[in-house]
């Protein structure tokens, strides 16, 4: 295939970030991001983060300063919303428009691409099967649908599912279910030493996991804003 | 067809480089023509665990950068013929590997050898990825603790999707090597049980190696354990796993307890 050297092809790709919301005064919500951290130490470290700030009135340099405060955290911001673009210079982030909320700690934005009217989409499948284990430093992200997986999720790897999270094995890494706004998702293992479940943005750190959980066969489901945990037999 | 494995861990100080020159020397024993490669560049040990340190001209470094040809860096074992070594460099630093370079070199060994060993550096960047990228088997070196066996993990995955045949959409053959094992500390709990680090990593077993003062003593006077005394426990269990490296259907044996004095006494038997 020709491609001219004056023609460029421009491709909209929808990414997922998470979107803070700082709520006024700044300094006592950095001090419950930092709370935050402390539990989660380097959680944000190589993630995409979009700052919204439709919450609070900042002027320029204001922008500019809690943009360092959050890079001195470690949290580098991507985008900016929830502004007037008049108030942002070259030196900010750029201001995305047409966010999808798409849970209460995740969100998926996805930017149009007018240059390439969408063909025919294919039917994507709307599930995933993994048949071995999902090893440390692994991200399996399907905003698609269900996750199943045969084998173990390892400590220091995640999952990231639209849908419910099936691990036919020990979960001992992340599993994150129903990330796409979906409250109805369900996380199940065979046996949980898990480092973090959520559903739908609510999470539940190791830490705050039933002792006499562990080890065992559960599921976890949202009731309401709860994040529940039983055991299956 | 000659084999080239990568001796990979992760995490520092779990036995790589110690393994490395064991496997080597071992399985030169047998008659196979063996070359252990340091891509440990900037902090080269394997030359001093092999005894050769002294005889050290050329290195990885000068034969990937075209500076020296291959058999003017290889060094050949004084008390094994099929034994070779190709030492790194140790005055530069993993930036000085190339892609090209390191494919070249590894080719070139596939024709004069039977067995390629590399022993990979700890961590996860580029010395790593270049000595785990042209491996068809790899030996992950694992403690039986927590860190240890989580770095393990994390290798495992890297072996599965940046080599060459993972690329390929071949699988990578993994064998399980559990170091520095302690029956004593064991049997108390105070270390992660054999069980455990196999149902963590999912990966076949290759041997246990049991704690040793032999494998200190062997390294600090440049011997590789198997070259000492074969009867050894640590050598024992690296020649067995040498055997299992080649195909050879050795049972694994888990290390016990030594026996107390109280079972000294009685006369009990060890079973």
């Amino acid at each position: 295939m020709l491609i001219s050297k004056n023609s460029m092809r421009l491709i909209g790709r929808s990414y997922i970030a998470f979107v803070f919301t700082p709520e006024a005064p700044i300094h006592e919500w950095l001090k419950e991001l930092d709370a935050w951290l402390a539990r989660t130490p380097g959680f944000f470290a190589d993630r995409a983060v979009v700052l919204d700030l439709s919450n609070v009135k900042l002027s320029k340099s204001g922008i500019g300063h809690l943009i360092a405060s959050l890079h001195e955290r470690e949290v580098r911001v991507m985008g900016l919303e929830g502004v007037d673009s008049s108030q942002l210079g070259p030196e900010l982030p750029p201001l995305l428009r047409g966010g999808r909320e798409a849970g209460v700690s995740e969100s998926v934005t996805k930017p149009s691409a007018p240059e390439e009217p969408a063909a025919a989409a294919p039917i994507r499948p709307t599930s995933l099967l993994l048949d071995r284990p999902v090893r440390s430093g692994q991200s399996i992200f399907f905003p698609d649908g269900d996750v199943s997986i045969l084998g173990s999720v390892a400590s220091g790897a995640e999952v990231v599912a639209g849908g419910s999270i099936h691990i036919y094995g020990t979960l001992r890494g992340r599993a994150m279910a129903g990330s796409t706004g979906n409250p109805g998702a369900r996380i199940f293992c065979q046996k949980i030493e898990a480092e973090l479940l959520a559903i739908d943005g609510y999470y539940r750190t190791a830490e705050e996991i039933d002792a006499t959980l562990r080890g065992r066969a559960m599921q976890a489901w949202l009731d309401g804003t709860t994040l529940m945990i039983t055991a299956l037999h | 067809m000659a084999k080239v494995l990568v001796v990979t861990s992760g995490k520092g100080g779990v036995g790589k480089t110690t393994t490395s020159a064991a496997l080597g020397a071992a399985l030169a024993q047998t008659g196979e023509s063996v070359v252990v490669v340091d891509f440990d560049v900037g902090l080269r040990n394997l030359d001093l665990v092999m005894g050769a340190e002294r005889r050290v001209v050329f290195d990885l470094i000068n034969v990937v950068q075209g500076v020296a040809k291959l058999p003017q860096a290889l060094i050949r074992d004084k008390r094994l013929e099929t034994l070779w070594l190709l030492p790194a460099s140790q005055t530069r630093d993993k930036d000085a590997l190339t892609e090209e370079g390191v494919e070249r070199v590894i080719a070139e060994l596939r024709e004069r050898f039977s067995y390629v060993i590399c022993d990979s550096p700890a961590g996860i960047e580029r010395g790593a990825i270049l000595a785990m990228r042209h491996a068809d088997a790899a030996v992950v070196v694992t403690n039986p603790e927590v860190s240890s066996v989580r770095d393990s993990d994390r290798i495992i995955g890297m072996l599965d999707s940046k080599t060459v045949k993972a690329e390929k959409g071949e699988r990578i053959d993994k064998h399980l090597l559990i170091t520095r094992y302690d029956s004593a500390r064991a049997a108390r709990g105070e270390m992660l049980s054999i069980d455990d680090v196999l149902e963590i990593l999912a990966t076949p077993l290759l041997g246990i190696i049991p704690e040793s003062e032999d494998v200190l003593r062997a390294s600090n006077v440049g011997s590789p354990v198997t070259l000492g005394d074969r009867l050894g426990a640590p050598a024992r269990a690296y020649i067995e796993a040498a055997k299992r490296l080649k195909g050879e259907d050795v049972s694994v044996t888990i290390p016990r307890p030594k026996k107390g004095l109280l079972d000294k006494l009685f006369g009990r038997r060890a079973a």
